[in-house]
């Protein structure tokens, strides 16, 4: 008795069946099934689009749109869900949606498109509205459903707690026992703000509860994709150099293919691939390869020698490309009472996620279809690219995703699925399992830009900011962009441009993508006009911010958290910053110290507060500005990617630094303004916080600048020394 | 190619295979016992810590020729039944992990440094875990959830 329930019809059911409730926008369908496979084959060919799978025994699985990379949206998003349902928390498990982007993709990406991507700390912006009214329909229909069977008006019924009450007598009944009396409601509503659950009744948003997915992290039972077992499984590794599109030559081909394991190789146009029967073989013979390498537009490029040209660039009359253009600059600068004019420089920065880059991918016998399982980011295109790699229908191919071992970016780019799908047909139907090693994973990376920053100030005579001009100079678009409004800051004369260089080196967005760089240059020329006009930095700000009252409010907690005004230890000071990232606002301070024989920086403290609209978990809140804070000294402090000739200089941990325990600050305190307002993401507002904000410290400290990110201790040295 | 066992969370397991095969890929790849990670594979990011005989020891630069079946060997699986050892509950209780890819391998390093120093100072904390890397920036967690761990250690004894 498997059928599709539309409308009216409903089937009866007996003991341990599932049943899902689908909601689409359209009119649901709903499938009533004895056998859980014959459930998963009716949802293949029915397209139904599940938010919620009901047990009988009241057992509850949401399902959740997004990537899990531990910024906790695989339990905030249900936890909205089950808030509109009513649901018995206790009784709520959680599996990732498939990823078929027209069910659960969203609209806030782009208007009439539905993406499912995990980036811009933008999940939670996006599903939202969509998890709302899924879990206020699904209770509907449950509501609905009793209401017929009982012969009660829908008025008189309340829910609590998984269940559904009849006010007038009583009578209780859990979810799960509605499900033999399901039917659809003719018209499903769409609900408005006030029909949906009152804040003030909240069991979940806006509380904390314990991450679904912490009990298995720390059993080490949580599956990434690179634990992956699957029958028949092959190996497979990449050799990519570390000359970015160079194309490889193998000179010792029949030696390779004779060792033991090796099955076949793959050339791709950078790289050549190995796909043997271990990982232990795969990377054996990965060692042995002799291969040479052509040119590449990388080729005499030198990440250290680099500014002057770009300095150059700057310099030049013509301009970019113009993103703010605000009153007249020019006529700004020409009449101030005080120019300033300082260039910020900050070098590459390379991911470093724990999990180094995989994917495990199958191709079907005839090619025509392909199964992956990756911890992926996500995308415009939800199939990673792979039906185009392949040339088959998107619908023939599948994507499992698994939880990621760090993003941060790098794990929204397709490459690693798409060399797997590469080897995979090679071998097919043998799935294959690519793994990058970590000197892959550093070296073939795809880093954040390196740029020089120019930027311009005009004040009147009494300091006031009349005009503030900004040239990025760099390579990647947007990645370089990004941060570069000011919109909050009250000044009349705005200008900022792009102005674009190409060297050949691999990019992509990295935390807070074109923020932390922009934001540092913005918020240390902040600092360095207010320091001219021996005015306190916090105090700048809120004449700065006054039109701004939501950013005022963060830079007055921030104020009050750290004792801003009082006097602190005679070789410590605090820096300021402040900055709008994904519609979050937030103003950051840290108190640091400087070693002036070494030029080592220690962060003692950091304090933020933030306005991310409604929180859902704020203790989710919490971690992301505690890790991004962490994040964000890593990258100013420790971090360094260099490039020699076009060569990535560093490797693994041994040379590419990241920070370690011993170099935590001794407290890091956050705080969240309530707000009403929708949600906004938080994931990367902590990191572009600590640049500048460690810079105004050090400023403060010994009235010198750190003007290229990052502060090695020869940079800092040399800046004491000035 | 030679046949060696390994004693594994008290059971023995047979392999097969290159005595230069680090014990990282014999757990994961050939035993499937994926709780252990690879992270960097030159012993410096901790993913892959385990215990011999009772200390912390990387996988990733361990090889088969030196290892022996009397030796006992403990991965995050052999921890505890349910996830129940004293310190997976204060690392759930402190809410620590992120993405979690790093953490089988803290868990095991705090793990040692309690049974060492079962009342250790926040210095002596940082300096034990100080060669176990976190990329999400769990550090301070880390450090709440070994404090729990030891106060509540320390309240039975």
């Amino acid at each position: 008795m498997n059928k599709v329930v539309s409308r009216r019809e409903f089937l009866k059911t007996s003991g341990g069946v599932a049943l899902f409730i689908g909601i689409s926008g359209l009119l649901p369908q709903m499938i009533a099934c004895k056998n859980n496979k014959e459930v998963q084959k009716l949802l293949k060919k029915h397209q139904l689009t599940a938010w919620v799978k009901l047990a009988e025994d009241g057992q509850i699985t949401i399902y959740n749109p997004a990537a899990e990379m531990g910024q906790g949206s695989m339990t905030s998003l249900p936890a909205i869900f089950a808030e509109e349902i009513d649901a018995d928390w206790s009784k709520v498990s959680v599996e990732f949606s498939p990823q078929e982007s027209e069910i659960y993709g969203s609209d806030k990406w782009s208007p009439n498109n539905k993406v499912m991507l995990s980036a811009g700390s933008r999940v939670t912006y996006g599903y939202y509205s969509i998890m709302r009214q899924a879990g206020a329909q699904a209770r509907y229909i449950l509501m609905h459903s009793i209401a017929e069977h009982w012969k009660v008006p829908m008025k008189e019924l309340s829910t609590a707690n998984g269940e559904v009450i009849n006010r007038r007598d009583n009578k209780k009944i859990g979810y799960g026992e509605i499900i033999p009396y399901l039917i659809m409601p003719d018209k499903l509503p769409e609900f408005s703000e006030s029909e949906l659950k009152d804040p003030k009744n909240y069991r979940f948003i806006g509380l904390d509860r314990p991450r679904v997915d912490i009990p298995a992290k720390v059993k080490g039972t949580t599956q990434f994709a690179i634990d992956i077992q699957l029958p028949e499984m092959l190996y497979g590794v990449l050799e990519r150099g570390n000359l970015h599109g160079a194309r490889p030559n193998l000179n010792n081909e029949s030696e390779i293919l004779a060792l033991s394991g090796v099955l076949k190789l793959v050339p791709f146009d950078y790289a050549i691939g190995i796909i043997a029967e271990s990982l232990d073989q795969a990377l054996a013979a990965k060692k042995l390869l002799n291969i040479s390498w052509s040119d590449a537009p990388a080729s005499g490029f030198n990440s250290q020698d680099c500014y002057k040209k770009y300095e150059k660039i700057a310099s030049e009359k013509s301009a970019g490309k113009v993103i703010t253009n605000e009153g007249n600059i020019n006529s700004a600068i020409k009449s101030a009472g005080k120019t300033f004019s300082v260039d910020f420089k900050n070098d590459y920065v390379y991911h470093a996620q724990m999990e180094p880059l995989n994917a495990v991918v199958q191709v079907g016998t005839d090619g025509n279809s392909a199964e992956v399982w990756v911890g992926s980011q996500q995308g415009f295109d939800s199939k990673l690219g792979v039906p185009g790699y392949l040339g088959i229908p998107a619908e023939n191919v599948k994507i499992n995703l698994q939880y990621l071992g760090g993003g941060f970016g790098r794990r929204s780019m397709t490459d690693f699925v798409l060399e797997g799908t590469g080897l995979a047909r090679e071998v097919a139907p043998r799935p294959v399992k690519l793994i990058w090693t970590r000197e892959d994973d550093v070296s073939y990376g795809a880093y954040r830009p390196l740029t020089l920053q120019r930027l311009k100030a005009s004040t009147d005579a009494q300091g006031k900011i009349t005009g503030f001009s900004h040239c990025v100079v760099g390579d990647g678009g947007n990645l370089v962009a990004s941060g570069i409004r000011i919109d909050y800051y009250d000044i009349p004369n705005k200008y900022a441009e792009w102005r674009e260089v190409s060297e050949g080196i691999r990019l992509k967005h990295w935390r807070s993508v074109g923020h932390a760089p922009n934001k540092f240059a913005i918020e240390c020329m902040i600092d360095e006009i207010a320091t001219y006009f021996k005015k306190d930095p916090a105090d700048f700000r809120r004449i700065l911010l006054a039109k701004s009252p939501r950013a005022l409010a963060t830079l007055d907690k921030a104020i009050s958290m750290c004792d801003w005004y009082s006097t602190i230890a005679d070789n410590h000071a605090k820096g300021i910053a402040f900055l709008e990232r994904s519609g979050t606002l937030s103003t950051g301070i840290c108190e640091i110290s400087v070693d002036r024989k070494t030029g080592i920086i220690s962060v003692h403290r950091f304090w933020s507060a933030s306005d991310a609209g409604i929180v859902i978990q704020p203790d989710n809140v919490k971690a992301q500005m505690e890790g991004g804070i962490l994040m964000g000294i890593s990258s100013v402090l420790k971090e360094q990617l260099t490039i020699v000739n076009g060569r990535v200089q560093q490797s693994n941990f041994n040379d590419y630094e990241i920070l370690q325990m011993s170099d935590i600050p001794d407290n890091v305190e956050t705080a969240i303004i309530e707000s009403r307002e929708p949600p906004r993401g938080v994931g990367e507002s902590g990191t572009p916080l600590v640049a500048c904000a460690i810079a105004n410290a050090f400023l403060k400290l010994t009235g010198k600048h750190l003007r290229h990110l990052p502060f090695t201790p020869e940079r800092v040295l040399n800046a004491l020394n000035t | 190619m030679a046949s060696q066992s390994l004693k594994i969370n008290n059971k023995t397991y047979d392999v097969d295979l290159n005595e230069d095969t680090s014990l990282l890929w014999v757990l994961r790849e050939h035993l499937g016992l994926t709780g252990t990670k690879y992270g960097c594979g030159i012993a410096l990011c901790g993913s892959c810590t385990i215990h011999v005989d009772d200390k912390p020891m990387r996988a990733c630069s361990l090889t088969l020729s030196a290892l022996n079946k009397d030796q006992k060997i403990t991965t995050i699986e052999g921890l505890s039944e349910n996830g129940d050892h004293p310190i997976q509950q204060a690392w759930v209780e402190a809410q620590a992990p992120q993405c979690g890819y790093c953490q089988s391998g803290q868990i095991m390093q705090a793990v040692t440094l309690l049974a060492e120093n079962p009342n250790p100072t926040r210095e002596e904390i940082k300096a034990y875990m100080n060669g176990n890397l976190c990329r999400c920036g769990t550090y301070l967690r880390i450090v709440k959830a070994i404090e729990i761990a030891a106060k509540k250690t320390s309240v039975k004894t």
